[in-house]
C-alpha cells in the first residue's frame, strides 16, 4: 500500500522522513560493501524486474487476481540490504513517474516496504530457509513481508487521523491478509520454480551463530506480536495511542522551536505561519542532509 | 503507457522545460509542504493551488486535460479512504484526503513532465540523496521498458497457451505464471551480467562518473524564489480573505 | 606491419566443467579484418571474452605486445574494444551522450573532453543528432551505431564485433559494413552472415570444438565447411505452388 502525499499528518511524514534517511543511508552502505558500485547494474535490473512482474497476474480464485510485491522474493534472492536499496529505488521512481505514492510520503513508504518489509521478508527465511523447514520459511517470508508493511502504512494513517467505520477496518484487515498470504504462496511458487530451473540459484543461509539466531527469532516474535496486538484492539487501540502520544503535543512540540520568531511578524498570521512552514522544512532537510553525511563518513 | 507519455512530455522545451531540476524539486517540495500541511479553507485552496498548477501545466506546453487525466490515477485509492472517512462521520477531512492528494499528484505530475527522469536524479544527487540509490534508481528506468517489455511477451504466450483452460485449472495458472516469472527473473539476472560484462569491457574502474550536466544560473535562483512564493501567497490570502472556515 | 594480436595454445573450461577452448592459436595484424566463422557453441564468443580479460583461461594472450592479466587489463581495454551482440545491454545509460562518454570517462577524462569525445565519435557513426535521446527509443541500427561510437571514443586500435547483423534487417546491415570498411582500426568479426563477411573481412578463421580448425579467405572456409545456406530452387517453387 503506497501512502500518497496529502494523508499523514505532518508529525507522522517528517517524523518518517527524518528515520529514513540514516536507515537508507545504512542499507545502502551495506549494500556496497565489497563490490562498491558493480552490483549497481543488477539491483536496478532486478527492480525493474518486479515493476514488471507486477503486471502478470496470479489468479486467485472468484473471478481476481493478485501480483507479486517482491520484497520478500528480492530479499531470499540477494539479500536484505541490496534488497532494501532495490524496493527503495522502486518506492522513488514509482512517486515520482507514476505518481504511486506521495513524494513527502516516501519515507513512509520506505519504512513500511523497504526497511520493515524487506526485514520481516528476510527474517524467516534467515532462521529456517536452510534446512527441513525451507518451503514454510519462504512462505512465511512473503506473507510476513507484506502484513508487516501493510499493517504499518495502516497504523500511520490511523494515527494521522484518517477515519474507519470498525466494518471498514475490519474490512480491510481482511484484505491484508488475503494479500499477505498470497504473497507468500507467489513468492514460494517462483522460487521453487527458480530452482528447478536453475538448481543453487538461490542460496541456502548459513545457520547464523546462536546469539544472532535468538536476537534475530526474538525480533520476529515482537514485530509478530505488534501486529496482532494492533489488529486486535483497533481502532480503538490506535485512536487511544493516538490520544496519548497526543497528536496535537507532537505538532506543538514541532511548531515551538519556531514560536519565538512569530513576535516579529505579529499581526501578520499568514507571513508568520508560512516562514514558520518553510524553516520547518529547512530543518527536516538539513536534519536529513547532516545524518546522510555523518552516516557516509562513518564508514569510509 | 503512463511513463512512456510523461517522458515524451519531458522533452519540451518551454521555459519550464529548461530550469535546472533542483529549482524545481525546491519549488515542488514547498508546493507540497503548504497543501499537506493546510487545515482551513480547503476547497478555496484547493481551486487556487489547482488554477496555479493548470497555468504551470499550460504555460509548459503540456496538454491540459491530459496532464489533470493522469494525475487522476490517485483518485481510486484516495476515494476509498476519503469514503471510509465520510462513512466514519467526517465528510470534512474525506474531501480534504482527495483534494491534497490530487493536488500533490499533479504537482509531482508537472515537474516529471517538465524534467527527464535522468536530470531530475542528477538534481537529487546534488541536493543529498544518496548516489548509489540514485544509480539503481537509473538502471531501474532504464531497463524498464526493456523487461517490460519481456514481461509482456510471456504473459501473451502464457495466455495463449492457458486460455483453453481457463477457469478450470487456477492451480495450473498459476503454476504458469510463476514459471513465467521464475524465467523472466533468471532472465533479468543474466541481462544484468550481460550489463556488467559490458562496462568492465569499457573500462569500469568499480564507481560512476558521470558527465556534469546541470548549471544553476540566476533564472533558476529566480524561478525557485517566485515559484515557491506562489504557493504561500496563494494559501495565505485564501486563508485571510475566504468567507467559509473548514 | 605490427601484430596486434598474439594467442597461443588458450585453454579454458568453464565452472560446470565444460571444455570451451582446447588450445586457440590466433594473431591479428594491423590493417586486417578476420570474421570468426563456426557453429553455436564452438567457442567463438568464448575466445573474443579472452582477449580483453573478462575471462582467464590457460596459455597466452598478447594485446598490442601486452601478456593479459590483472596489471595490463586497464590498459588493454582501451585497445581493444568490444561491441556485445545485443545492444540493449550494451547502452546502459539514460542517454546516447552518456553512454558514449561511459568509458572516456572511465579513462580519466574531465567532463568536457569527455563530453568532446562522444560527440566525435557520434559524428564518425553518423548519429550526432541523437546525442540527446534515450537509447530505448532508437531503431536497431541506430544502437549498433552508438554501441560503435561508445567503443569508438576510447579511441581503440582493435574492434571486436560479436554478431553484429543480429537484430538489423538489410539496409542496417549493408549500412553498417559501410560504417566498418571506413574505420581504420584492425576487425574481428563473430558472424554467421556470409554476405556480411565478404563485404568486411580479408580473411576467416573457422572454430570447431574449441580450437582453430582452419583459416583462409572467407570464400575459401564458406566452401570448405559448407558453411552458407541458399534455398534449392526446385523445392522454394514447389511450396510456392502449393
Amino acid at each position: 500500500m503506497h501512502i500518497p502525499d496529502g494523508f499523514l499528518a505532518t508529525p507522522v511524514w517528517a517524523t518518517l522522513d527524518v528515520a529514513a534517511a540514516p536507515a537508507v543511508g545504512y542499507i545502502v552502505r551495506r549494500a556496497q560493501r565489497g563490490f562498491d558500485e558493480a552490483r549497481v547494474p543488477l539491483l536496478g535490473v532486478m527492480g525493474a524486474f518486479v515493476f514488471a512482474a507486477q503486471t502478470i497476474n496470479f489468479p486467485v480464485g472468484i473471478g481476481t487476481s493478485g501480483h507479486l510485491v517482491g520484497g520478500a522474493l528480492l530479499a531470499c534472492a540477494l539479500g536484505p540490504a541490496a534488497a532494501g536499496v532495490a524496493m527503495c529505488a522502486i518506492l522513488a521512481i514509482q512517486a515520482l513517474v507514476f505518481q504511486d505514492g506521495g513524494v513527502l510520503a516516501l519515507g513512509a513508504n520506505i519504512v513500511n516496504m523497504a526497511i520493515l518489509g524487506v526485514f520481516a521478508g528476510y527474517l524467516p527465511f534467515h532462521l529456517w530457509g536452510g534446512g527441513r523447514w525451507r518451503r514454510p520459511a519462504i512462505f512465511a517470508a512473503g506473507t510476513l513481508s507484506v502484513l508487516v508493511s501493510a499493517l504499518a502504512a495502516l497504523a500511520e494513517l490511523l494515527i494521522s487521523g484518517v477515519k474507519m467505520p470498525s466494518a471498514v477496518l475490519g474490512m480491510t484487515l481482511a484484505l491484508f491478509l488475503v494479500s499477505a498470504v498470497l504473497e507468500g504462496a507467489i513468492t514460494l511458487a517462483v522460487i521453487e520454480a527458480l530452482e528447478a530451473i536453475q538448481p543453487g540459484f538461490i542460496g541456502k543461509p548459513a545457520a547464523g551463530r546462536p546469539l544472532a539466531r535468538r536476537a534475530a527469532g526474538l525480533a520476529a516474535v515482537l514485530l509478530a506480536a505488534i501486529g496482532v496486538w494492533f489488529a486486535s484492539t483497533a481502532p480503538d487501540g490506535v485512536q487511544k495511542l493516538a490520544q496519548k502520544a497526543g497528536i496535537s503535543q507532537a505538532a506543538a512540540f514541532f511548531w515551538t522551536p519556531l514560536a519565538g520568531y512569530q513576535a516579529a511578524f505579529a499581526g501578520s498570521l499568514w507571513l508568520r505561519k508560512a516562514i514558520a512552514g518553510l524553516a520547518g522544512l529547512a530543518l527536516i532537510y538539513g536534519v536529513c542532509l547532516w545524518i546522510g553525511r555523518a552516516t557516509r563518513a562513518r564508514s569510509v | 503507457m503512463h511513463h512512456v507519455v510523461l517522458e515524451r512530455w519531458s522533452r519540451g522545451a518551454s521555459a519550464l522545460h529548461r530550469r535546472d531540476p533542483r529549482a524545481k524539486l525546491g519549488a515542488l517540495v514547498v508546493f507540497l509542504v503548504v497543501a499537506a500541511t493546510a487545515h482551513r479553507a480547503l476547497p478555496a485552496l484547493a481551486a487556487a493551488l489547482l488554477a496555479l498548477l493548470s497555468a504551470a501545466v499550460i504555460s509548459a506546453g503540456i496538454p491540459l486535460a491530459g496532464a489533470l487525466g493522469r494525475a487522476a490515477l490517485v483518485l481510486p485509492f484516495t476515494a476509498v479512504f476519503g469514503g471510509a472517512c465520510w462513512l466514519a462521520g467526517d465528510p470534512a477531512r474525506g474531501l480534504a484526503l482527495v483534494l491534497k492528494s490530487y493536488l500533490s499528484a499533479l504537482a509531482v505530475l508537472l515537474v516529471v513532465s517538465t524534467t527527464s527522469l535522468p536530470a531530475l536524479l542528477r538534481g537529487l544527487e546534488t541536493a543529498g540523496a544518496p548516489r548509489y540509490l540514485l544509480m539503481v534508481a537509473q538502471f531501474l528506468y532504464r531497463y524498464l521498458f526493456v523487461i517490460s517489455e519481456e514481461a509482456q511477451h510471456m504473459s501473451k504466450a502464457a495466455a495463449s497457451r492457458g486460455a483453453t483452460f481457463r477457469g478450470l485449472a487456477a492451480r495450473a495458472r498459476f503454476r504458469g505464471a510463476a514459471g513465467a516469472l521464475a524465467v523472466l527473473f533468471a532472465r533479468s539476472y543474466g541481462r544484468a551480467e550481460d550489463i556488467h560484462r559490458a562496462m568492465l569491457a569499457r573500462g569500469f574502474p568499480g564507481h560512476f562518473r558521470t558527465l556534469d550536466t546541470l548549471h544553476f544560473g540566476r533564472g533558476d535562483a529566480v524561478f525557485l524564489a517566485l515559484a515557491s512564493f506562489a504557493p504561500v501567497v496563494a494559501r495565505a490570502a485564501v486563508e485571510r480573505f475566504a468567507r467559509w472556515p473548514a | 606491419m605490427a601484430r596486434l594480436i598474439d594467442v597461443r595454445n588458450l585453454r579454458f573450461r568453464y565452472e560446470d566443467g565444460a571444455a570451451a577452448l582446447n588450445g586457440v592459436d590466433f594473431r591479428l595484424e594491423e590493417g586486417e579484418a578476420v570474421a570468426l566463422f563456426g557453429a553455436n557453441g564452438s567457442g567463438k564468443t568464448t575466445f573474443v571474452m579472452h582477449l580483453n580479460g573478462l575471462l582467464a583461461g590457460e596459455g597466452s594472450v598478447e594485446v598490442c605486445g601486452l601478456a593479459v592479466d590483472r596489471q595490463t587489463i586497464p590498459a588493454i581495454r582501451r585497445k581493444i574494444g568490444l561491441v556485445f551482440q545485443d545492444s540493449e545491454s550494451q547502452l546502459f545509460m539514460p542517454t546516447v551522450l552518456e553512454d558514449v562518454a561511459f568509458g572516456p570517462l572511465n579513462l580519466g577524462m574531465s567532463s568536457e573532453q569527455a563530453a568532446a569525445r562522444a560527440h566525435a565519435a557520434l559524428a564518425t557513426v553518423g548519429m550526432a543528432a541523437a546525442a540527446s535521446r534515450a537509447p530505448y527509443h532508437l531503431s536497431a541500427g541506430e544502437k549498433k551505431r552508438v554501441a560503435i561510437a561508445g567503443i569508438l571514443a576510447m579511441d581503440p586500435e582493435i574492434l571486436v564485433l560479436d554478431e553484429p547483423t543480429t537484430f538489423l534487417d538489410p539496409p542496417g546491415q549493408r549500412a553498417l559494413a559501410g560504417l566498418l570498411a571506413d574505420l581504420p582500426q584492425a576487425k574481428i568479426l563473430v558472424t554467421h552472415n556470409i554476405p556480411f563477411a565478404l563485404a568486411t573481412c580479408n580473411r576467416a578463421v573457422f572454430f570447431q570444438g574449441g580450437v582453430i580448425a582452419a583459416e583462409g579467405s572467407v570464400e575459401e572456409m564458406v566452401s570448405r565447411f559448407g558453411w552458407d545456406f541458399t534455398p534449392d530452387p526446385s523445392k522454394l517453387n514447389r511450396r510456392q505452388r502449393a
